[in-house]
């Protein structure tokens, strides 16, 4: 389960669609592991726009991983001469490198915990929950 | 034989040893290649996108969504659903390390992503397992309705969806593109192979419309997706109600609409009037008829 995902997911119930806390989830007892991927400049110059900058410090913080500026990286900053910049190359390695093997997500509206297991996430609901 | 929807859910059906067969079955694995790529043709993604695969399975799909070549805009990252959990096994043990990132998740309870995150979205060979009711909760145009409600809302806009499937009759295939568009998509079927026994359907899906980011400007119709696509033929049922619309009164009168009684009716005295046989009017004249066979 790469960070580039949880930035996008939110709690799976129909409860939680109204609400600000559904997203980001939270990650707990999360084991990281960096797995290796070809650098793809366009993808990510393609997606940052789309990126919840604060979901992503929030989330950085949370698993321990070193602190990220204020501010997201604008278009400029991605390339250095036609040549991807170290701002892209370290957005690369965080967002898609790192990945949440085990633990849980948790939603900070309605506490509802969706477990890892070798970095897949359990998403289903029991039909009481939906 | 029975379709596999019919037997039993799609947990179910593929368990360990469905799942091993499914994606160690080379013609299985050949079809599924095709229609990904006759997917991709359809979405026409020109860079490195974000796309949703609904229903991956093993990752046969995600595989080709990865191995897009720079110049024809891959290759995309992937996240993929699915509700089986030993179709994600064999996911993780195949050979290959799979590059998407893996969800256990049943579609028709929803799309759990934030408004306007995906490109695009994929599905081969999964929707029409929302037409099963499985339980006596379930209901299946309920279950279609969420989940096309939350596609729409987890693409971006401007963004297509593909859903290629197989509808047991035409009645499901109504029920699934009635959801679709009541969800505010544009949608198209396109039919592959039509009439054939290999025929494949796709449902094509555009948040915004068709061309809204297309060469000619776009005029965002469904259509503007297969404009220029070779061999594709249009057939726009729309086009009949402009038509009705378009009249004086807005409505026609009964000897307009073709096949009515009242035009029948009108019909024969045209043809008395050429002096042709015409049979006499009876109370049977433009009945409709139950078709027992």
């Amino acid at each position: 389960m790469k960070l580039l995902t949880l930035n996008f997911l939110t709690c799976a119930r129909k409860a939680c669609k109204t609400s600000a806390a559904s997203f980001p989830l939270h990650p707990r007892d999360a084991e990281l592991e960096q797995i290796e991927v070809d650098l793809n400049p366009l993808f990510i110059q393609n997606v940052l726009p789309r990126v919840e900058w604060d979901a992503l410090k929030s989330l950085s913080s949370e698993l321990g991983l070193p602190n990220l500026p204020d501010q997201c990286p604008d278009a400029a900053e991605l390339t250095s001469d036609d040549e991807p910049s170290q701002t892209l190359k370290d957005l690369h390695t965080l967002l898609l490198e790192t990945t949440i093997q085990s633990g849980k997500l948790v939603c900070g509206n309605c506490g509802h915990e969706y477990a890892i297991k070798e970095g897949i996430a359990n998403f289903l609901l029991p039909s009481h929950l939906v | 034989m029975s379709r596999p929807e019919e037997i039993l859910p799609p947990d179910l059906f593929y368990n360990d040893t469905e799942a091993r067969k499914y994606t160690t079955s080379s013609r299985i694995q050949n079809i599924q290649a095709s229609m990904t790529h006759r997917a991709l043709s359809l979405l026409s993604l020109p860079a490195p996108s974000l796309v949703l695969d609904i229903g991956c399975g093993s990752g046969l799909s995600g595989d080709i969504l990865s191995s897009v070549s720079p110049a024809d805009g891959g290759p995309h990252t992937w996240i993929g659903l699915d509700i089986s959990a030993s179709m994600l096994a064999q996911a993780l043990d195949r050979d290959a390390t799979i590059d998407g990132d893996l969800l256990l998740a049943d579609m028709g309870q929803g799309v759990p992503f934030r408004a306007g995150s995906f490109d695009a979205a994929v599905s081969i060979s999964a929707i029409q397992w929302l037409c099963q009711a499985e339980t006596s909760d379930d209901v299946p145009q309920a279950r279609l309705r969420c989940f096309f409600d939350g596609l729409y809302a987890s693409l971006r806009r401007g963004g297509r969806a593909v859903c290629q499937f197989y509808p047991a009759n035409d009645a499901q295939r109504e029920m699934i593109s009635a959801a679709a568009v009541r969800a505010g998509f544009g949608a198209g079927i396109l039919e592959d192979d039509p009439g054939t026994k290999n025929a494949k359907l796709y449902l094509v899906l555009t948040v915004g419309g068709g061309d809204m980011e297309g060469s000619n400007g776009g005029n965002g119709d469904i259509t503007g997706v297969v404009k220029g696509m070779e061999g594709v033929d249009v057939e726009d049922s729309r086009r009949k109600r402009e038509r009705a619309v378009g009249g004086k009164r807005g409505r026609l009168a009964p000897e307009r609409t073709k096949g009515s009684k009242a035009w029948i009716v009108r019909k024969k005295e045209q043809m008395e009037r050429k002096g042709k046989v015409v049979k006499a009017n009876s109370k049977y004249t433009g009945r409709k008829r139950k078709i027992a066979f």
